[in-house]
């Protein structure tokens, strides 16, 4: 634990915050803890919580492998609708059917719910894999458009009418049987407690999995493909991978949300999901894991207010703001703060230089 | 030196679209050697580097590693048969420190590439390794530094750090000196000699300077306009008529 703290400060203090955040706010607000605008702020670190996780699924793949991928959202909502399905047609069955028991225990529910995310990172290993195979063998904008065909036939898989018994095609899957004791509605706190187990394991094994040998391979790949050849790796192979790896914790986030939201619609598998991934990560820091967490969190709280600002125009307000923080700060929140602290000054040179830049035609 | 060949290739041929770039080359290579290739600019020899190293694939001609056909292996096997390569254009990354820039050829020829869940830094035989490779190559005390902001002659040298990181039993360098100024150069002659001695490998140095070729290697190779002109030892070399008229020019002409 101390090793933690003195490696991972501010980990560490995010930890222990989000852990007393619904008992302090419940002390100060002599609100419940279940209910009103603590149940509601429950729900916004949640979500929050759980496009971290997602965030930092798409830092590994852009951040430390390299590869721009615009069909992330197919594992996410890959993930989403195996759960969904999955609750929908297959679990209730079972629940009836078959009990199972730890001493006088009923863990049926529990288990099922297991075999669920199991499912879920099958599915997501299938589709990393998948779009490993046909779009790994080319690269950069190539890889980008590949990744977002595939991700986008499935997009279209989701919506096709042919299913619409199945999964409502448009309108999606709404009213997901999920399991009392973690339905968000019935046990908020427990669920919020979960989805930030589920953060915290995440950050931990990614952490780890940068760090290992395998991680610092896939590293090498990004940095200088030829060389990585030279000394004996196959960057195809650690780029499946690492495109694997980043699927199977994106298919975990969208497992998690379709539980949270008790549905599983074709926005989730959609481009937008993606961009918000991408605009999380670029905001917080390539490259960095806790930056793509602080990025979801600054999007979840600019959707939060500037929806009740400025209504549903709020994403243009955003993207002003997203210029904006592109130009003082090019590696993102965290990434330019550890690579030279925040140089406002720079950030203005940038912005006057834009200012003054007259269109080529009057040149 | 025996007379053993290391590295055989028989007949290569490359072109792109029109160009030949290497027309009908066949080569031996014997064991312990520094054998030098030399040659105008166009003259081939970085796509010959490039056939042998895998990075590209010959149109026809085969190559042979101690006896293996290895024409159509790809390159990340054959440096785990023993064959290393430095870059003309360094050619390093740029974003990590030389430490893990020389580790990550330490680690590759371990058994531990796949692992995902233990830290790199459990396994510190790599980074012993990765330090002598580093104390050879003349960068200590620059470890820690981000391989982008090395000056260019310390890039050179963890060039030759990367490349030796494998412990190769073939060497092949490709212009090591390039773009280096003269004083710097004896130095990196100097860390050649040293590796190729103490590891009794053998090496093939594609070169520009003149000099440097006559006195490290003992067996040049001429390239012309993708063909072989001539080989032999310095001396021959730089007597034989053709050779001077193509390359070699006035300056040497009078060493005949």
């Amino acid at each position: 634990m101390k090793n933690i703290w003195k490696k991972d400060k501010g980990f560490v203090i995010f930890l222990l915050a989000a852990i007393a955040f619904p008992f302090v706010f419940s002390l100060l607000g002599q609100t419940s803890l279940t209910e009103g605008t603590n149940k509601f702020w429950q729900g916004q670190l949640i979500n929050f919580f759980i496009m971290a996780i997602f965030a930092m699924s798409y830092d590994l793949l852009i951040g430390y492998a390299g590869m721009l991928s615009f069909g992330h959202a197919a594992s996410f909502g890959g993930g989403a609708y195996t759960v969904a399905l999955l609750l929908t047609y297959v679990a209730p069955d079972i629940v009836k059917n078959y009990q199972i028991f730890i001493g006088s225990l009923n863990i049926t529910e529990i288990v099922v719910l297991l075999v669920c995310f199991l499912a879920a990172i099958l599915v997501s290993i299938l589709i990393g894999l998948l779009f490993s195979a046909s779009a790994m063998r080319v690269k950069g904008p190539y890889f980008a458009m590949l990744t977002l065909a595939l991700a986008t036939a499935l997009n279209l898989l989701t919506r096709a009418t042919d299913f619409v018994e199945w999964t409502g095609a448009d309108e999606g899957m709404h009213g997901v049987p999920v399991p009392y004791w973690i339905n968000p509605t019935q046990n908020r706190l427990t669920f919020y407690f979960i989805a930030l187990v589920f953060l915290v394991v995440t950050y931990i094994l990614m952490k780890r999995i940068v760090s290992s040998p395998t991680g610092r391979v896939i590293q090498a790949t990004r940095e200088n493909e030829d060389r990585s050849r030279m000394i004996g790796y196959n960057p195809v192979t650690y780029r499946t991978l690492a495109f694997v790896m980043a699927s199977v914790f994106a298919g975990i986030a969208g497992a998690l949300y379709s539980l949270w939201t008790v549905s599983a619609t074709p926005s989730m598998t959609s481009g937008v999901t993606t961009v918000n991934a991408l605009i999380m990560t670029i905001l917080g820091g390539m490259g960095t894991l806790i930056g793509p967490v602080l990025g979801a969190g600054i999007m979840q709280i600019f959707s939060q207010f500037f929806y009740t600002w400025f209504g549903a125009r709020w994403p243009l307000v955003f993207g002003i703001i997203f210029v904006l923080i592109v130009m003082f700060l090019p590696y993102g929140i965290v990434g330019t703060w550890r690579m030279h602290g925040f140089k406002l000054k720079e950030g203005w040179q940038r912005f006057w230089d834009l200012l003054k830049t007259k269109p080529t035609a009057e040149k | 030196m025996t007379n053993e060949t290391i590295l055989e290739a028989q007949n290569l041929r490359k072109s792109f679209g029109g160009l030949v770039a290497v027309d009908d080359v066949s080569i031996q290579i014997a064991k312990g050697s520094m054998h030098a290739i030399i040659g105008p600019n166009g003259a081939g020899k970085t796509t010959l580097f490039n056939l042998l190293s895998g990075m590209m694939a010959p149109d026809s001609g085969k190559i042979f590693y101690k006896g293996e056909n290895i024409t159509n292996i790809a390159p990340q096997r054959r440096a785990h048969m023993g064959i290393g390569r430095s870059f003309q254009i360094t050619n390093i990354f740029p974003n990590l420190t030389v430490l893990e820039n020389v580790r990550l050829g330490t680690q590759a020829m371990g058994g531990d590439n796949f692992r995902i869940f233990k830290l790199a830094d459990q396994y510190p035989v790599y980074v012993e390794k990765a330090m002598e490779v580093i104390a050879l190559v003349g960068l200590q005390g620059r470890e820690g530094v981000l391989a982008r902001n090395l000056a260019h002659g310390e890039k050179r040298k963890l060039e030759l750090g990367i490349m030796l990181s494998t412990d190769p039993e073939l060497l092949l360098f490709d212009e090591p000196t390039a773009g280096m100024s003269s004083e710097q150069v004896p130095e990196l002659i100097e860390i050649i000699n040293k590796v190729v001695r103490l590891k009794n490998s053998t090496a093939i140095l594609v070169e520009h300077r003149m000099d440097m070729v006559m006195s490290v290697s003992n067996r040049i190779t001429v390239m012309a306009q993708g063909r072989l002109l001539a080989e032999g030892t310095p001396h021959e070399i730089a007597r034989n008529a053709q050779v001077q008229a193509a390359y070699l020019g006035d300056l040497y002409g009078e060493l005949a």
